[in-house]
């Protein structure tokens, strides 16, 4: 019974919620990494990028909820989502087009691509909070838990409870299917080979006919609906707030860098990899321990590693591990 | 024609303090005056970087909050029992800490067998972590104790507060030799995103290490290098002074401090840059150009790549950790929640772009520019909303919005301006000879 115990605090407070944070964080990484292998930059501008999808998302749920229109037990965001999409697209598309595309004519180096994303950076963050504000955003609505505390100590008659909330379900089963979907697509379509093509050898995809501009185009019309999504997603388990966007920039080039630059599953793997890190490392384990271990182990300290301030030196200490000791990634991307 | 291009654009930059003393006043004046000093140090620190060997640093945040803690380390009062209740043993474990590091780098060094390798390396940080988080949290429970409404932390050392900028570049270079022995010889991506990475994680340790500078409690009333302004008030001969040139005393005293602030920012400015200017121009400078310009082939000629970017990118760090133990001498505190990558580390590469890289002048001109337009964009975005709102009616909702936002324009207009100059002039106002 102890140990069952155990297991449903394990599952409640890390499990579950690393399963959620890293699929946001794969989706996130996936954008990352489909940028370096096509376009071959890192690009500064995904976290804003995810924030001004996920702004766009907001508003679209806010004008659904006012006219009445609603999932139900589901949030109305996953109707906005197509919406948060388009814009995202065109908004994405335009910077292609007036400022990216220049620098790619001219085979301008990638340092100078990646100051230019900068640049974008700081125009989509200025747009976002121009826009909604510095504030907290909540969109929320619907069913707020699948299973609740209460109703699960009822069903099974445990002492702990366990909650799955409606949008860390959502989180995890979206993140499969766009998963799945970008797979089928950069696997099995003509473009989507076209792009593969284009990412291993640029020189050798040209000379077959391929359109680099199509290329481009579609590759960035994919980033801006996973960085819509992933932003969408991250602002309904959290909460929509601009500046959060941003420092989740170190936590998704570190998930896309342990993949591999440029290599789409290395970056899910990545993301899983530093989610489960960050939460296992940040999580106080006292309980968990309090019913795993005979009673005169039992910990008197809270058992947690670092605290919850430093998550992000999770990420970094793994990015520079993976530095030091393998800087192609574990799915050997491109280091150099 | 080079010449009277560089004086003009100076004059400008003179021409627009100048403006701002006669239309607002002289306070705001000196203070942009000040702060664009600190941000022309960070530009020629950024400007060694980007512009002489082409690195990119995207955690100038970081070294310039490594100064700022410097400042606190050096100058403010030591806290005496909170040495003797926690202080030995805090010293202790993070001396332990290092022993650490270093045997598992040895470890690293010494056996080859990879795996061996890996997992020998992880089992001792894991043991060493636990040994030193078992010394180290029982000091820090014990020095955060201490009278924790105004100490609460080990203090400094109480030594004048200008000794503590050469020691911030130090703090800095140390961070900065660190993250580029790591980073540096991969893709030139890497070292952005490993720094934007330590910048993030040096902030996070200000705010939250309250045993080492108060973290969000911040550290106030540091000592200053300038007299304070109710000294100056009580002070008879400078009250007739002031009475004799025609200004007001509390005016007068106010901007009394602010000149003698810029005059000493003024003389590391000048020194900066006159050693920036002999490295650009000397075989050291030229090397350092060659290899930006081509690695290959300076590799080929027998520079060691690797080696001369370290050295770089340690002295650049370094004069950011300068310019930011200048910034906490100018504010006398240390607030480590007002650290903002945007403004600490994406503003001081507008301001290097714009004013030109690879030339120090132009990070100069830079600096005091752009400088001045962060802080004088938003009263002009307010004036502007101001006419461009002014057919609707007061309780306008859109109009309400507009003017709440007015203060995110800076954002919008240093992004545009940015992009702009990389676009049609990138190599910025004074480009590099």
């Amino acid at each position: 019974m102890d140990f069952l115990n155990a297991l449903v605090v394990f599952s409640n407070f890390v499990f579950i919620p690393a399963l959620a944070y890293g699929s946001q964080l794969a989706l996130g990484a996936l954008g990352v990494t489909l940028i370096y292998g096509i376009l071959r930059f890192s690009n500064f501008a995904h976290g804003d990028t995810m924030a001004f999808g996920a702004m766009i998302t907001v508003l679209g749920t806010w004008w659904l909820q006012s006219i009445g229109v609603g999932l139900g037990p589901l949030p109305t965001a996953l109707i906005a989502l197509p919406i948060g999409i388009i814009f995202c697209s065109l908004f994405i598309l335009a910077t292609d087009r007036f400022v990216y595309r220049f620098y790619r004519n001219q085979k301008a180096k990638p340092v100078i691509l990646v100051i230019v994303s900068m640049g974008i950076m700081f125009i989509m963050n200025g747009l976002v909070r121009f826009i909604i504000g510095p504030n907290d955003q909540r969109f929320v609505d619907g069913e707020r838990f699948i299973i609740s505390v209460r109703e699960f100590k009822q069903l099974t008659g445990l002492r702990e409870g366990l909650a799955f909330k409606t949008t860390q379900g959502i989180t995890i089963i979206t993140a499969i299917l766009v998963v799945l979907i970008l797979f089928w697509f950069l696997n099995k379509t003509r473009t989507g080979k076209s792009m593969r093509a284009y990412s291993d050898n640029e020189d050798l995809a040209l000379l077959s006919g391929i359109n680099p501009e199509k290329v481009v185009t579609v590759t960035w019309l994919i980033v801006a609906a996973l960085a819509t999504v992933a932003g969408t997603l991250y602002g309904l388990d959290k909460s929509f707030k601009p500046f959060v966007y941003f420092s989740l920039l170190l936590p998704i080039f570190a998930s896309a860098i342990v993949g591999g630059l440029g290599n789409p599953i290395g970056a899910i793997a990545g993301g899983f990899i530093v989610a489960f890190s960050e939460v296992t490392i940040t999580y106080a384990w006292k309980k968990v321990l309090k019913y795993s271990l005979p009673e005169p182990l039992e910990p008197t300290t809270l058992m947690q590693l670092l605290s919850t301030d430093y998550k992000f030196a999770v990420s970094f200490v793994i990015l520079v591990v993976v530095l030091l000791f393998r800087p192609t990634g574990l799915f050997r991307g491109k280091a150099f | 024609m080079e010449n009277l291009k560089i004086t003009l654009l100076f004059a400008l930059a003179v021409f627009l303090i100048l403006i701002t003393g006669f239309v607002q006043s002289w306070n705001t004046a000196l203070l942009i005056l000040n702060m664009g000093l600190i941000s022309a140090i960070m530009s020629l620190g950024v400007n060694l970087q980007w512009g002489f060997a082409g690195l990119f640093n995207v955690g100038i945040m970081g070294f310039v909050a490594l100064g700022g803690l410097a400042a606190v380390l050096v100058s403010a009062p030591p806290v005496y029992e909170a040495w003797s209740v926690g202080g030995i043993r805090i010293i202790a474990a993070i001396i332990f800490g290092i022993f650490v590091i270093i045997t598992i780098g040895l470890w690293i060094k010494k056996i080859v067998n990879k795996r061996q390798k890996f997992w020998g390396a992880i089992l001792l940080a894991l043991a060493g972590f636990f040994i030193y988080r078992a010394i180290f949290d029982t000091g820090v429970v014990a020095v955060e104790a201490v009278n924790p409404a105004s100490t609460g932390y080990l203090g400094g050392l109480g030594l004048p507060i200008l000794m503590a900028w050469p020691i911030g570049g130090l703090l800095a270079a140390g961070a900065a030799w660190v993250i580029g022995k790591t980073a540096l010889g991969l893709r030139s991506d890497y070292l952005a995103i490993a720094t934007l990475g330590i910048a993030e994680i040096i902030i996070a340790i200000i705010k939250n290490e309250d045993w080492l500078a108060r973290g969000v409690k911040n550290v106030i009333g540091l000592p200053r290098p300038a007299p304070y302004e109710i000294d100056l008030q009580q002070n008879d001969k400078f009250v007739s002074t002031a009475n004799s040139i025609g200004i007001d005393p509390v005016t007068a005293s106010t901007l009394y401090v602010k000149l003698i602030y810029a005059g000493l920012f003024s003389i590391v400015l000048i020194v900066i840059f006159i050693l920036a200017q002999r490295a650009l121009h000397s075989p050291w400078g030229r090397m350092m150009r060659a290899i930006r310009d081509n690695e290959v082939a300076a590799e080929a000629m027998g520079k060691n790549v690797t080696g001369r970017h370290l050295q770089i990118f340690i002295l650049g760090s370094a004069i950011c950790g300068i310019a930011g133990a200048m910034m906490t001498t100018l504010d006398s505190q240390l607030t480590p929640g007002t650290y903002q990558p945007l403004r600490y580390t994406f503003l001081i590469w507008v301001m290097v772009i714009i004013g030109g890289s690879g030339n120090n002048l132009g990070a100069v001109l830079g600096g005091f520019i752009i400088w001045f337009l962060w802080v004088q964009v938003e009263p002009i975005g307010q004036f502007l909303m101001v006419i461009l709102t002014s057919g609707l009616a007061d309780d306008n909702s859109l109009k309400l919005h507009l003017m709440d936002s007015v203060a995110h324009m800076r954002l919008l207009t240093m992004g545009l301006l940015l992009l702009l100059v990389l676009r049609f002039s990138p190599r910025g106002l004074i480009p590099e000879k």
